[in-house]
């Protein structure tokens, strides 16, 4: 499969003080992490960012950007213009944006107001999926120290939205070729970005941006996607982010930034929606005609018409003229995914991406074990019945949707550690695509099957010698004939060994 | 991090008796899932609303 990796915004909450400064709490979170390593953790190295840079092929002017998109900024100097970084060491850090690279490859840190989890790169759906969980892991690890060292506490929610307006990202990356044209990357992906809530939406109680409607809807984040496409990621909202930063060869790779999607407290959603883009991607860069008759004509005002349809039977326009609903989208999807297989691994993906379409398409509660948005669905629905009062015509009414026990549920549900949906996990109510086993392993250490091997390695077993790493760097302080501060370059995703590391064992 | 959830009364004796089904391995599951919902259902009787109220995050990507 393609390199891909998951990028997790946690909610965080310290639920003896509320009003706490999320950024304090998400920083002493950090640094907590780092105690927890011990020792094996590396400064990030902001050399290779580019924050303006847009896939369409222009540049953003610094001057017109928010500082929101500034994420390059420790190595911006308005007198000198871009400094080497090379000359200034990656262990300066900015105490509120503290990061700790990890042995497993990853990068935990602070973005905006939320702890941030960077999975590794993978080369599979499965392991999207052991490498979340093992973000999960590290989560939960890293705010049991904080009790420790805080005399207080933090919870920690894998949720994006609060019901009172704010929203933030679960974000996939999947490296795609080049030389595919952006704008038909764009038109063609975003049929699927649509219509895949119906597999791999969390389900969420309430209904616009800060939840002023009582229902409930497929996707956490369907209300909060406002244009087609654009640069940013924290205000207008895109289905398809244009975010030109590689992390690779340039000049043969392009980084896929999705930002639509959902964080997922089940597998089957993480794994299908790592495994069913990926796939789609592989049609995209074959030119496959048949995708261009699955575009669709208005495809903003379908996020929320697809993610508030809870019996999958609306029909949206495509831009040829014919309607098709999103179950019926995600099944041609899926027939044109089948000529792009090429791996033991992607076929287990269709077998799974079928399996979930057939149980939605015969009844959404056959899905309930895979789907999260229909577990919790079923667990809201029983909660309602449970509770309901007898009404003037003798029938049940079941608690209303703007009941804040059910909101309540909502919220809990993705709460890291003892939320409902470990608990339903727990109980053996819900698949799982990985052992404990797996993502205990996982915690420690990076993936075999691409370059994250060798940052994790470094980190692991020399952190003495890394000044600070990044997606396609390490840095190593030490005397070398070179100077210092020494660069590896690792802008190959998919190199898992580096003559240096094999050379210092 | 803590467990906040104590679990409430035994629900043993007001769970339906499981179905007959062949394996068993559902009739476990919902019988999991019925002691799961009684302590949802207890959890959430106190104070939801002031959970649900003070649950506030900032805007992120």
């Amino acid at each position: 499969m393609r390199v891909a990796g998951i990028e997790t915004e946690y909610g965080i909450v310290d639920p003896e003080a509320p009003q706490a400064n999320p950024i304090l709490l998400s920083s002493r979170l950090v640094s907590a992490c780092r105690l927890w390593a011990d020792g094996k953790t590396a400064p990030w190295d902001y050399g290779g960012e580019d924050p303006l840079q847009d896939q369409r092929g222009m540049r953003r002017d610094r001057a017109t950007a928010g500082a929101d998109m500034l994420t390059d900024v420790h190595e911006w100097d308005p007198a000198h213009g871009r400094i080497s970084l090379r000359r200034r060491r990656g262990s300066w850090e900015d105490p509120a944006h503290l990061n700790a690279v990890l042995a497993n490859g990853s990068r935990f840190y602070v973005d905006h107001a939320h702890p941030e989890y960077s999975g590794p790169e993978v080369a599979s759906a499965r392991e999207a999926v052991i490498w979340d969980r093992a973000g999960d892991a590290i989560a939960l690890a890293a705010a049991q120290r904080y009790a420790v060292e805080e005399d207080s506490r933090v919870e920690l929610y894998k949720n994006n939205v609060d019901g009172k307006g704010a929203s933030y990202g679960t974000h996939e990356n999947f490296l795609v070729r080049r030389d595919v044209d952006f704008d038909a990357l764009a038109r063609l992906i975003t049929a699927h970005l649509v219509t895949r809530q119906v597999v791999v939406g969390a389900g969420r109680v309430g209904l616009g941006q800060r939840g002023e409607r009582p229902g409930f809807q497929i996707s956490q984040r369907a209300d909060y996607m406002e244009t087609e496409i654009g640069l940013e990621t924290t205000l207008r909202r895109p289905i398809v982010n244009t975010r030109d930063e590689p992390h690779a060869d340039r000049k043969h790779w392009r980084r896929l930034h999705v930002i639509i999607g959902d964080a997922n407290c089940l597998d089957v959603p993480t794994y299908l929606k790592i495994g069913t883009t990926a796939l789609v991607l592989g049609a995209i860069e074959a030119d496959d005609e048949r995708l261009e008759a699955l575009v669709l004509a208005d495809p903003v005002g379908d996020v929320t018409r697809v993610s508030y349809d809870l019996d999958q039977r609306t029909e949206l326009a495509l831009a040829s003229g014919e309607k098709a609903t999103a179950l019926e989208v995600q099944r041609a999807l899926l027939e044109i995914s089948r000529d792009y297989a090429q791996s033991a691994d992607d076929l287990q993906v269709l077998a799974r991406w079928e399996q979930v379409l057939d149980a939605l398409g015969r009844d959404i509660f056959a899905a309930a074990k895979d789907v999260e948005w229909v577990a919790k669905l079923q667990l809201l629905g029983r909660l309602r019945d449970k509770n309901s009062v007898t009404g003037e015509d003798g029938s049940a009414v079941p608690l209303p949707w703007d009941d804040p026990r059910l909101a309540a549920l909502d919220l809990q549900w993705s709460r890291l550690g003892d939320g409902w949906a470990s608990r339903l996990a727990a109980a053996g109510a819900v698949t799982r695509l990985a052992t404990d086993e797996e993502v205990a392993t996982a915690v420690s250490t990076a993936p075999q099957s691409t370059r994250a091997a060798i940052r994790g390695a470094f980190v692991a077993r020399h952190p003495e010698l890394v000044d600070a790493a990044g997606w396609s760097t390490v840095v190593l302080d030490r005397e070398t004939r070179h100077g210092r501060l020494e660069v590896l370059h690792l802008d190959d995703p998919l190199q898992t060994s580096h003559p240096i590391l094999d050379e210092l064992g | 991090m803590p467990q906040t959830h104590a679990s409430g009364q035994p629900y043993e004796d007001d769970a339906p008796a499981p179905e007959p089904t062949p394996g068993g391995a559902k009739a476990e599951s919902t019988d999991a899932l019925d002691s799961l919902l009684d302590e949802i259902d207890d959890s959430l009787q106190v104070n939801a609303e002031q959970f649900v109220r003070s649950f506030v995050q900032k805007g992120g990507q």
